[in-house]
């Protein structure tokens, strides 16, 4: 805690509730129909985007990630209403309604996605380190990723290249203990994921993603290593998720007890609980903090349900340039 | 006739099987303890374990080369992919090493596999989870690829995938696995090249497969209260395919519409319509015209996405060309 | 703040959800994630975790109540919050936002398929099935895209005596050959000049041949047409004359056995030549039988190769459009051909010598002088006339 200027502090903290409250709303319009299809709430797992994406300088930096992607896009700054229109399906959205919760994407805000398949995004933000390597930038790319995902070929020859060709991206795995229904341990030979980046010639460290301070000092070092010495390195950093792996998924594969023994460890409570031990933010302040979070979502449901539908002519375009 | 879901059509199909030869073992994500991410695999794990029911990383190319594997040696893998959107992932292995092993081997090996999964768009997924890839699978040859619209056809389908003795692909879906229908409580096989007659009629032949029938059908029933009989053709099985059963019928009505809910450039549909021009050439009265998808990723809002598709509109506008009633 | 608890869609198929029990009573505080009640949907029955913290203020929806969702069920707020303006009812949410029509685009690229000048559209069927009935497509009206003719359009040009298309006033206008005129125009070419032609004439009176025809004709209560007349009259004729019903074959001459007489039939689309065979050995009114169902069938464009190929003689007749007398080209493998003019009242002189008037016809045969010299086609011509002038003679 020492060292942190307060305002820094309540950025992270509030970002992480605006998430909290964001994820809330949206399983609640994915209950009522407005939003369809494959949705993964991130509830649980906000300390890992916002401590991360607070580490880089989105001018120079980059970041990408998978499906659960509501937080990420928080978090590089794209507005919530912009996201929640996304979710409905509205021409409104980041992706005119034609990307949904899986397809984000701001590419002003350096975001590139929001990738449905597993794994099959690890390459791309490789590419995006090769171009940062190749015109000699300064930039560092973010490459966010689940437990699951380490079992595609495309990981480990992702991490191969960037090994042998020392570009700079931070492999960020966001191990919220299943991949889907399955408990990674069933389906990993080795359970400490971050030991994978010995194969590969490149550090690999364990962090706390219930602690949104660790997830950041980390990845700054990473970043750091990664800016300054082309160096890439894997961070597994461990979480969990609150709810099913998407909104279909009862998530009757773990216990009740597991699942609120980790709320014990909830990130918001936990930085929240740090600050108001150092006077840096009381309960009335957070109140309001949170007010207007719940405000902000609120006004970003009713964006979203006033914005209108694409028009059938949309059909055909973007589909070449 | 009992009636059964889809699902436990399927379910059925892999249970007796696995019951009847020891050799047969289903592999893939979810499959096992979570009862599969459709609920297909419910109860087998249960019955004979983790040793024929397996549970996989999410390493889509290395569980289907695995059961390729498997199969050269021996055993009969039914490999489950969760969407075939996910099976791109595997596609080098089935392409190169599944459909051509007999034959670059001389006919040392052959490829006792099943490869299975639902294909096909549902409903919100967005481009990445939503795509009719019955084209990239009935392209190659060394493959037999099945499709099935019915619960009666999913189990008689499956089980003759089952015991072919070779890579055979069969293609679900999504929104079938809730629709129910009559399943006989005896055994039964259906044999894989052989098309059904979904609808008898004289007026205009509507060849399809897959989850597309539904809407077709009903197309047909539109068509009938303005007395036109569209006679619809399920092709149950995309390689082989069952040319007669379409000659026959095409050369009965002189017109034809294709229906397939894939993109249509170089699709399955396509070509089933190049063969009806070839072979019945002098038979039509009209040119075939292809329903397909619109030519588009899919997009995420429903109601675009929808428009994307074939519909009943479509499908009857079709008609309408063919029968010069537009 | 006050806020509403709504039934969710907790199940993707669930419509609508009946509340089981509710766990928390109107007053009991809640915390974010308590389970409020029990939910039946279509598949199971889950529980309903609160959405907010504060005071169950009401209960909205009893227990057993089935609720569709997106409907009240409930209202959590802060204790003693005057919520009567969130109690009242609210509209049951609009399942659609507005939107433009939902009309299926197609994109179809805008090009017409090859649309030369002069390019016939027809299906393949329906070309089938005119080249089966002789019917020239170039005469058809089609009724598809674009003037395609169908199978339907083939059918009603058999049945109906094809009109000629209606044209306002003259145009220039190139049009296509069709395979039949085309046929016509090589055959007849190929006759006119490898055939050396020579023509005879004669005028026979017909008083005799149409008394008899009337005679016949009250007799059977049908019209005998003369055509059917002429052809048994050839017929017996070429018995005498074996040369005249022959075909030239370049090193050798085909004398035929049997007379299949032709008779050009007028079509829209061209010129046919239907055949009565064996008419040898045919009384006129088989003959004459045989001719209308054949023009029948000409008419309905259903004449097969076996209906006009092949013949050995043929006649050609243009009396019905006043024509007094006319040449016509041998009609191959024939070797002759008989124009037959109309018949004509005029004065001719009597037995008594005496300026009367007769009914004549003027036939001009047309000779392949490869096979038939002159004296040959003048003594057919000759027995001809004979014949037609007095039919009873033959008896003789």
């Amino acid at each position: 805690m020492d060292g942190y200027e307060p305002e820094f502090l309540k950025r992270l903290l509030e970002q992480m509730v605006l998430i909290r409250r964001f994820e809330e709303k949206a399983a609640q319009m994915y209950g009522l129909r407005k939003i369809g299809g494959f949705c993964h709430i991130y509830i649980g797992q906000e300390a890992v985007s916002t401590g991360s994406i607070a580490a880089i300088d989105l001018k120079k930096d980059y970041a990408l990630t998978a499906y659960r992607d509501h937080g990420h896009a928080i978090s590089v700054g794209m507005a919530p209403k912009i996201i929640m229109a996304e979710l409905f399906g509205k021409i409104t959205g980041c992706s005119r309604g034609k990307g949904g919760s899986m397809h984000l994407f701001d590419v002003d805000r350096h975001f590139y996605g929001g990738h449905g398949i597993v794994g099959a995004h690890i390459p791309l933000a490789t590419g995006v380190a090769l171009k940062v390597k190749y015109n000699n930038e300064d930039g560092v790319v973010l490459c966010f990723f689940g437990d699951g995902a380490v079992h595609q070929g495309a990981f480990h020859e992702s991490l191969n290249m960037a090994g042998v060709w020392k570009l700079p991206v931070v492999y960020i795995c966001e191990n919220n203990q299943y991949g889907m229904g399955t408990d990674f341990r069933r389906v990993s030979a080795v359970h400490d994921l971050s030991s994978l980046s010995t194969s590969y010639n490149m550090p690999g460290k364990q962090v706390d993603g219930m602690d949104v301070l660790a997830v950041y000092e980390n990845v700054t070092e990473a970043v750091k290593l990664a800016r300054n010495e082309s160096q890439p390195s894997l961070l597994e950093i461990r979480t969990y998720r609150y709810m099913g792996h998407s909104m279909s998924d009862p998530a009757t594969y773990r216990t009740k007890e597991e699942l609120q023994k980790h709320k014990q460890q909830d990130p918001i409570l936990i930085l929240k609980g740090k600050m108001t031990a150092t006077g840096a933010i009381t309960d009335e302040q957070y109140k309001q903090m949170d007010q207007q979070c719940k405000q902000t979502v609120a006004e970003a449901v009713e964006f979203a349900e006033a914005s209108r539908v694409p028009a059938i002519e949309t059909l055909y375009e973007d589909v070449f340039k | 006739m009992p009636q059964i879901t889809y699902r436990e059509a399927l379910n059925q199909a892999i249970d007796e099987e696995m019951a009847r030869d020891e050799r047969v073992f289903l592999i893939g994500e979810e499959v096992a303890l979570y009862n599969g991410a459709y609920k297909v695999s419910r109860g087998l794990c249960d019955k004979y374990g983790e040793r024929r029911v397996i549970d996989t990383p999410i390493s889509e190319g290395g569980f289907t080369g695995i059961g390729i594997g498997a199969a050269m040696a021996g055993l009969r893998p039914i490999v489950e992919w969760m969407t075939f959107n996910f099976s791109i992932q595997a596609l080098d292995q089935v392409i190169n090493n599944a459909a051509k092993m007999r034959y670059m081997s001389g006919g040392q090996f052959h490829l006792p596999i099943v490869f299975r999964g639902p294909n096909g768009p549902a409903e919100w997924l967005s481009a990445q989870h939503s795509q009719t890839l019955a084209a990239i699978y009935a392209h190659v040859p060394g493959l037999k690829v099945i499709s099935a619209a019915t619960p009666y056809d999913a189990k008689g389908l499956l089980k003759s995938a089952i015991r072919d003795d070779n890579p055979v692909v069969m293609m679900e879906a999504e929104l079938l696995y809730g629709m129910k229908g009559d399943v006989p409580g005896d055994e039964y096989l259906i044999p894989i090249g052989r098309a059904d007659i979904k609808r008898p009629g004289g007026d205009v032949t509507l060849i399809t497969f897959g989850k597309v029938l539904h809407i077709v059908l009903k197309a047909a029933e539109a068509l009938a209260e303005d007395a036109i009989e569209a006679e619809v053709i399920d092709l149950r099985s995309l390689r082989p395919l069952d040319e007669d059963a379409v000659i026959q019928s095409v050369s009965k009505t002189s017109r034809c519409v294709v229906i397939d809910e894939s993109w249509p450039v170089a699709s399955a549909g396509s070509y089933v319509a190049h063969l009806v021009s070839t072979k019945c050439f002098d038979l039509l009265d009209a040119q075939v015209e292809l329903v397909a998808a619109e030519d588009v990723p899919m997009p995420y809002n429903h109601q675009l996405e929808l428009a994307a598709q074939p519909s009943v509109e479509k499908i009857l506008a079709a008609v309408e060309k063919v029968m010069y009633l537009d | 703040m006050a806020e509403k608890v709504l039934m969710l869609a907790l199940s993707p198929t669930m419509e609508e959800g009946v509340i089981v029990k509710w766990i928390k009573s109107e007053g009991d505080s809640v915390e974010q994630g308590d389970v409020l009640c029990e939910i039946e949907t279509d598949k199971a029955t889950m529980e309903y975790e609160s959405p907010a913290e504060g005071t169950l203020l009401r209960i909205i929806a009893k227990e057993g109540q089935a609720v569709r969702v997106g409907r009240d069920i409930a209202i959590i707020g802060q204790a003693a919050e005057d919520i009567s303006e969130l109690a009242k009812e609210t509209p049951a949410p609009v399942e659609k936002p507005p939107v433009e029509k939902a009309r299926p685009v197609r994109k179809e690229p805008q090009i017409s398929a090859p649309t030369a000048e002069g390019r016939l559209r027809s299906s393949p069927l329906a070309r089938k099935l005119a080249k089966e009935r002789g019917i020239d497509l170039s005469t058809v009206q089609g009724s598809g895209p674009q003037g395609r003719i169908t199978r339907s359009d083939v059918e009603k040009a058999g049945t109906v005596a094809a009109a000629p298309p209606k044209v306002a006033g003259l145009t220039d206008e190139t049009v296509p050959v069709t395979q039949k005129r085309k046929v016509i125009a090589d055959t007849l070419s190929k006759s006119k000049f490898t055939a050396p032609h020579y023509y005879l004439r004669v005028t026979a009176a017909v008083d005799n041949l149409m008394q008899a025809r009337t005679r016949l004709n009250d007799k059977i209560g049908q019209k005998v047409s003369v055509n059917a007349f002429l052809m048994k009259f050839v017929a017996e004729i070429l018995k005498r004359h074996h040369m005249i019903n022959a075909t030239w074959q370049e090193d050798s001459i085909v004398m035929h056995g049997t007379a299949d007489i032709a008779l050009a039939v007028a079509q829209p689309d061209g010129l046919i030549a239907p055949v009565v065979r064996n008419c040898n050995a045919k009384g006129v009114l088989q003959i004459d039988r045989e001719l209308k169902a054949l023009i029948e069938k000409t008419r309905k464009g259903a004449l097969t190769r076996a209906d006009y190929a092949d013949s050995t003689f043929t006649i050609s007749s243009l009396g019905t459009f006043g024509i007094e007398e006319f040449t016509a080209i041998i009609n191959p493998p024939d070797s002759a051909i008989l124009a037959v003019g109309g018949i004509m009242k005029m004065p001719v002189a009597g037995d008594d010598d005496r300026i009367c008037i007769g009914r004549c016809m003027k036939l001009t045969l047309s000779c392949d002088h490869r096979i038939i010299d002159g004296t040959v086609g003048a003594a057919f011509l000759r027995d001809l006339k004979e014949m037609i002038e007095y039919p009873v003679h033959e008896l003789y």
